[in-house]
């Protein structure tokens, strides 16, 4: 049985499936990246560190204000720019609207139909208008968190390294607070939503890699951990783990301690669980998520899961805020120059940004680790498991499953080749 | 099959972020849905239709073999739309063509680099006729909209031509100039209600100049804020490096004495160091 889809929908950018089985025995199974590459890294250098961020964030459409967290916080660190305590707070606020904002799509939007054996949302207008409505509610609510804080979820306006060129609005941002507190009633009606739905079954035990923080669940800096074992600090993830090319992709590979692992929700859920909020342990109790959990269409149910963590955090991190006084500040001076490495959790996964800048501040070097091309190796990994495992089946469903096995890694495929 | 319009959104080289944009716009959108037959998006569901009328299309061209695909989408649709500045434009990555194509290959792909496609980053007018632009990185989602109905209604659009100096005034807000920021709303086409502005930034450029930018009252701007007509260019090299007229725009600026920039080397348009 040979298996082809070009271009994977329902997923951000251009990939193909292709697996070859015969007699129950897969001879391969590969996904092929065929998306054109923007050179964002090569095109980046000589930029002043002012724009940099701006062109950062344009590597990504919908994990915008990850690139633009990441490229923000390399540029501080390269250039000896130290932030205020608001300017902190505030970067792990807008990584919260991040999750919200994309896991939200891609739960609702992009994977649902396949669980409901849709092809897309559409039709879902006609026959569940509520629940279409909710999805929408529920994205566009961290839409307008993104746009209160930074101007725009895609592409943020207001952040520049070492703070923001303008503070939200105090009212509009406690508007805000009460419309995420108005989310809670909708991820109730999700999490029995989602008790409804069958997952395909599937495990393949992995490496799951993800950043850690001593005292909260990390989305924004911190050090790199992995479940093989291994520690490393930010700006020595060039000793943990390399990129490496591989025929059928235009994008990167990427290896730590086995020849593939994971970034992403599920990672992080499984590192990292003890640090959820209260009610998210309790939605992830309820949905039968007991980590570790090694099958990669439980990343869905870790994403929603984080969905009602960051919830939660943007409540208590807009109280802060507003309860602080949100003050504008003087963007902080440029002390040096050399290298920097910025880190965050984007919602797909570990995302590096790696500067150097010359003493005019001009960037000089990047590179750019995204989730994606860390994900590809086990994706394929994965996509040989699970097609031998379903072998036997009619060659539609295997198509099927295949395509859904891709999209359980929500691939940020344009991304991938910046 | 109703006789709603149909309609197909598809991309090439870009973030998504319009197609995004188009995505996030809520309501509104369910509402537009009603009208129109969404045949073939592949970021948003499964099945595809090679029958529509109007096409948005997404990204900008960078490598020969993606034309055919292009030019096919062209030869059925009605109507082209081009969504976002990459594909109106060349998007921020046009500033790839500030370096040789065999150098970021190499960059991107070592040794293996010949393996690889890459090649002139260009707006899809380069290689097709668009009948519609929507400008922006991102486009403005009102925008987008607006152009829908009009295309619906079958009248024609009007593009605005006006700078964003002129909707950041309307607003009333605080000009950059004065906070030491080079600010590109002068010369840039409006229509995004003037939003970096709108929070303390500057305009970087990213709906492309109007169609007759005043490059004297850009001039007198920047003169009386001590900067150089080159540093200007500089910066629009981020949303359209090889636009024509930005080409114009640099020749014109190049035409009286030229005045330094204070500071750092100013950026020179088409310098590849
Ligand atoms: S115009 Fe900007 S936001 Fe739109 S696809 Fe291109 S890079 Fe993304
Ligand atoms: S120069 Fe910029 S900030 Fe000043 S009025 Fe024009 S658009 Fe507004
Ligand atoms: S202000 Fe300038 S950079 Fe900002 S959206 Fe408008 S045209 Fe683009």
């Amino acid at each position: 049985m040979e298996i082809r889809v070009d271009h994977v929908t329902r997923v951000e950018g251009h990939g193909n499936v292709l697996a070859s089985i015969k007699n129950g025995e897969v001879q391969k199974a590969i996904f092929e990246v065929v998306e054109a590459n923007r050179f964002f890294e090569a095109f980046m250098r000589e930029r002043s560190h002012e724009e940099v961020a701006h062109i950062a964030s344009r590597i990504c459409g919908i994990c915008a204000l990850s690139h633009n967290s990441a490229s923000v916080q390399a540029t501080e660190k390269a250039l000896g720019i130290e932030v205020s305590e608001q300017t902190a707070l505030m970067r792990r606020l807008i990584m919260d609207a991040e999750m919200v904002s994309s896991h939200a799509l891609h739960v609702y939007f992009l994977v649902a139909p396949d669980l409901l054996g849709l092809k897309s949302v559409v039709p879902l207008v006609e026959t569940d208008p509520d629940t279409v409505n909710l999805a929408f509610r529920v994205k566009t609510t961290a839409y307008d968190l993104a746009e209160v804080l930074v101007g725009r979820h895609t592409h943020p306006v207001a952040v520049v390294p070492g703070g923001y060129t303008s503070m939200p609005d105090a009212t509009a941002l406690a508007q805000m607070r009460e419309r995420f507190v108005g989310l809670r009633e909708d991820m109730r009606t999700t999490v029995e939503l989602l008790k409804q739905l069958e997952l395909p079954a599937f495990e393949r035990e992995t490496e799951y890699v993800s950043l850690q923080q001593p005292d909260h669940y990390s989305f924004y800096a911190g050090d790199i951990v992995s479940t093989d074992g291994g520690q490393v600090a930010a700006d020595d993830y060039l000793d943990a783990f390399s990129e490496f090319l591989v025929d059928h992709s235009t994008a990167k590979h990427c290896r730590w301690n086995r020849d593939s692992y994971m970034v992403g929700a599920l990672a992080r859920v499984n590192n990292n669980w003890k640090q959820l909020h209260p009610e998210a342990q309790k939605v992830m109790e309820e949905l039968g998520f007991k980590p570790p959990v090694c099958s990669t269409f439980m990343n869905n149910i870790a994403q929603f899961v984080e969905t009602v963590h960051s919830i939660e955090d943007a409540i208590a991190l807009m109280d802060q805020l507003l309860a602080r006084g949100l003050k504008e500040e003087d963007i902080p001076p440029v002390t040096k120059h050399g290298r920097g490495v910025g880190v965050v959790e984007a919602p797909r996964g570990l995302l590096i940004h790696d500067y150097t800048y010359d003493e005019r501040a001009r960037l000089v070097e990047a590179n750019c680790i995204i989730p994606t091309n860390q994900n590809y190796a086990n994706l394929d990994r994965d996509l040989e498991a699970f097609a031998k495992q379903i072998a036997d089946q009619p060659k539609d469903d295997v198509e099927l499953k295949l395509e859904m096995l891709v999209r359980a890694y929500d691939p940020c495929i344009s991304c991938s080749v910046h | 099959m109703s006789n709603k319009p149909r309609v197909a959104f598809f991309d090439f080289a870009c973030c998504e972020g319009c197609q995004l944009t188009v995505l996030s716009i809520g309501e509104p959108l369910i509402e537009v849905l009603k009208h129109v037959d969404i045949v073939t998006w592949r970021e948003a569901m499964s099945e595809k239709s090679d029958e529509f009328d109007i096409a948005f299309i997404e990204g900008s061209i960078t490598r020969d073999s993606d034309v055919p695909r292009l030019k096919r989408i062209r030869e059925k649709a009605r109507l082209v739309v081009a969504l976002g500045s990459c594909a109106a434009l060349g998007g921020p990555h046009v500033s790839a063509n500030r370096f040789e194509t065999s150098e970021l290959l190499e960059l991107a792909y070592g040794n293996k680099a010949e393996q690889y496609e890459a090649g002139e980053v260009r707006p899809i007018s380069a290689e097709i006729e668009v009948d519609v632009p929507i400008y922006g990185c991102p486009i403005n989602a009102s925008e987008f909209v607006l152009v829908l109905k009009h295309l619906l209604l079958g009248r024609p659009y009007r593009v605005p031509n006006e700078a964003v100096c002129y909707e950041c005034k309307l607003n009333g807000y605080e000009c950059v100039f004065d906070k030491g920021m080079i600010c590109l709303g002068p010369v840039t086409r409006c229509g995004c209600n003037a939003i970096c502005t709108s929070r303390g930034h500057r305009c970087f450029g990213c709906r492309g100049l109007v169609d007759d930018p005043n490059v004297d009252a850009a001039r007198d701007v920047l003169e009386e804020h001590d900067y150089s007509l080159d540093e200007i260019i500089g910066m629009f090299q981020i949303y359209s490096h090889r636009a024509p007229r930005v080409q114009q725009l640099a020749e014109a600026a190049a035409e009286p004495q030229k005045k330094r920039s204070k500071g750092s080397e100013p950026w020179r348009f088409g310098s590849t160091t």
